[in-house]
């Protein structure tokens, strides 16, 4: 009897705690970038922290290249925060980030608001199937049917007359996202498994027959017992995904306003980041770089 | 032990005790105030004092992360609404639908179906050990068992992805063999050690009389097993039922690796599904801070934890009456 009023104690007290703290718990994250750098003129010299917002799949290649950077620049600090496209874009307009991150195109509206939009890197993401799968080429919209539902045996896309099973990744990954965007199938996919990452999904699809499943180019090359089918003709590799026929890529973005001038650190990470010397870091990250 | 602690003291304590009588030190004054005589008392003072300072710290660490779970986890229930929170039935945290209805039914289904299988199986097994099995055949088993026990939960994962997924969906012809069954099995063989640990233990505590007078009345060994031992113990085996409970719960990483991880209502043992573990930690990851994503999370473990308050009373309630048997 004593443990369980101890136990209710425990709850009552914590419960007043939280009805104390509740009001304040909204907290505001991202507050303006901390601008110590305006004594610095020559970009090589810059120093300061850079502060960089947006679109969630962009996170892994920024997290190498500010990894990267500290070692180009060590005063230069870079931050990533998530939040998606729109709010990197927003993150860009009213200036909470130096630089925002979109892992889309820019449209009309948001160029004529005087934003620029620099093309890093592009994301190519590959379907898979097992390797002992006859079903080599799919249509995008045969994708998009598959993963919603609409076809459901591999029989109907000339396969085996098996069901088929959808893998893919959870709610919140960059892939799914970017996935999901392209083939116009955001949640309406009805996944069979959500796995946790890149190589969970291709053990799942290695160990099934019947499975398909996305992952990113560079983490599919080179794997054996499942194959990138073609879309629509197309083989999935950085020479298709580059000049723009493979249909299942989207640009990573970084998004700057011309109306207002890059700080000395911003600017020395964006002219590094966009230039060849980051390629490899960004190859490294699962994207296809496009500087040269 | 204290008659130990006393030994050792006794030679120092004379001189310690002249030296603090010949100036009215720091050593004196904090005698004065905590009303002790000897040094010998004040050690065993300081030395009474870090064991409740050792002690304080587990209390702390509890204290400490029950209010943080309430702190962050209640205001996001507040703000979703408790009925929509734990009876929505969709869960889709990047669009803002936090409905977790779907981990509570799986949990507990999941758990249900892990002890319905792990259960008799366990308690059996502690039968053998405890009443049946010649001496060399328990040990070797009862090794066994504790290696069981030492496996790490992603171990379990990993075999369960590799060999228990694949089997099931050739079993039932099924397109994807993630699903309940395969985070059931994966769980009721987790849970085993500490069934059969507790289980025996319990089994062994029966008086040999009992047993003695059910065979001197006619009965057979087994019978004797069925009708006297086990009723005997069946406090010390629902413990162990309630520690599997906890157990199987708790676990996150074994079954996030065979149990599909879609959040589905648990419609069939072939569903896909996501536990309250699970989904913790397959999202973490992605709620950004300050979100109500992720605040919905810290809700998530603010239901487990109540979940697993809950068993341990009941565990207590166990343990109380079994001290009263």
């Amino acid at each position: 009897m004593k443990k369980i009023t101890a136990a209710l104690l425990t709850l009552a007290l914590a419960g007043t705690l939280a009805a104390c703290g509740g009001e304040q718990s909204p907290a505001t994250n991202s507050q303006p970038a901390a601008d110590n750098s305006q004594a610095a003129s020559d970009p090589a010299a810059a120093s300061g922290s850079v502060t960089t917002l947006g679109s969630t799949s962009m996170n892994d290649v920024m997290n190498y290249l500010a990894e990267g950077f500290r070692e180009v620049n060590g005063n230069v600090t870079v931050t990533v925060e998530g939040g998606g496209s729109s709010a990197g874009v927003e993150a860009a307009l009213t200036g909470t980030a130096d630089i925002g991150l979109a892992s889309r195109a820019l449209d009309a509206d948001e160029e004529a608001q005087g934003l620029v939009g620099t093309t890093l890197a592009l994301d190519g993401i590959a379907v898979i199937v097992h390797g002992d799968n006859p079903v080599s080429d799919l249509t995008l919209e045969q994708i998009a049917q598959i993963y919603t539902g609409e076809i459901t045996n591999w029989s109907q896309v000339g396969g085996d007359d098996a069901e088929i099973a959808l893998m893919g990744r959870e709610d919140g990954s960059g892939t799914r996202d970017g996935f999901e965007s392209i083939t116009e199938t955001e949640d309406q996919c009805d996944y069979d498994q959500e796995l946790t990452s890149t190589g969970a999904v291709i053990e799942a699809v290695r160990s099934n027959p019947q499975a398909i499943g996305y992952a990113s180019l560079s983490a599919v090359e080179g794997e054996e017992g499942i194959v990138a089918i073609t879309v629509g003709g197309v083989a999935c590799t950085e020479a298709t995904i580059l000049d723009g026929t493979y249909a299942i890529q989207r640009p990573f973005v970084l998004v700057t306003n011309s109306d207002a001038q890059l700080t000395p650190a911003a600017q020395a990470f964006f002219d590094w980041a966009t230039s060849a010397q980051a390629n490899e870091l960004i190859t490294a990250a699962g994207a296809v770089p496009v500087a040269e | 032990m204290q008659e130990e602690n006393v030994m050792a003291e006794l030679p120092h304590a004379p001189g310690q005790g002249e030296q603090s009588g010949d100036r009215p030190s720091a050593l004196a004054r904090f005698k004065a105030r905590f009303g002790l005589r000897t040094t010998r008392e004040v050690v065993e003072f300081l030395v009474h004092a870090l064991f409740f300072l050792c002690g304080f710290v587990a209390v702390a660490c509890v204290l400490f992360i029950s209010v943080y779970l309430v702190v962050s986890g209640v205001p996001a229930i507040a703000q979703i609404g408790v009925a929509d929170f734990l009876f929505g039935a969709t869960w889709n945290g990047s669009q803002g639908q936090f409905g977790i209805l779907p981990f509570v039914l799986t949990s507990l289904a999941g758990t249900a179906g892990a002890i319905l299988i792990g259960v008799p199986i366990g308690v059996l097994t502690a039968l053998f050990l405890a009443k049946v099995a010649p001496a060399r055949v328990a040990a070797v088993i009862r090794s066994a068992v504790s290696l069981l026990a030492g496996i790490p939960s992603v171990v379990y994962g990993l075999v369960g992805m590799m060999v228990l997924v694949p089997a099931i969906q050739r079993a039932f012809g099924l397109a994807s063999g993630a699903c309940l069954l395969a985070a059931i099995v994966v769980l009721a063989i987790m849970i085993l050690p500490s069934i059969i640990n507790v289980a025996e233990t319990a089994l062994r505590a029966v008086p040999k009389e009992y047993e003695e007078a059910s065979l001197a009345l006619g009965a057979t060994h087994i019978e004797t097993i069925f009708r006297v031992s086990l009723p005997a113990a069946r406090s010390g085996v629902a413990t162990a039922v309630v520690l599997g409970v906890g157990r199987a719960i708790g676990e996150a990483m074994a079954i996030i690796m065979v149990s599909g991880n879609v959040s589905n209502l648990p419609g069939s043992l072939f569903t896909s599904v996501r536990f309250l573990t699970t989904a913790i930690a397959s999202e973490m990851n992605y709620a950004p801070v300050g979100s109500l994503w992720r605040d919905a999370l810290f809700s998530i473990g603010l239901v487990l934890f109540l979940f697993i308050m809950l068993i341990n009373v009941i565990l207590n309630v166990f343990i109380k009456n079994r001290k009263g048997d």
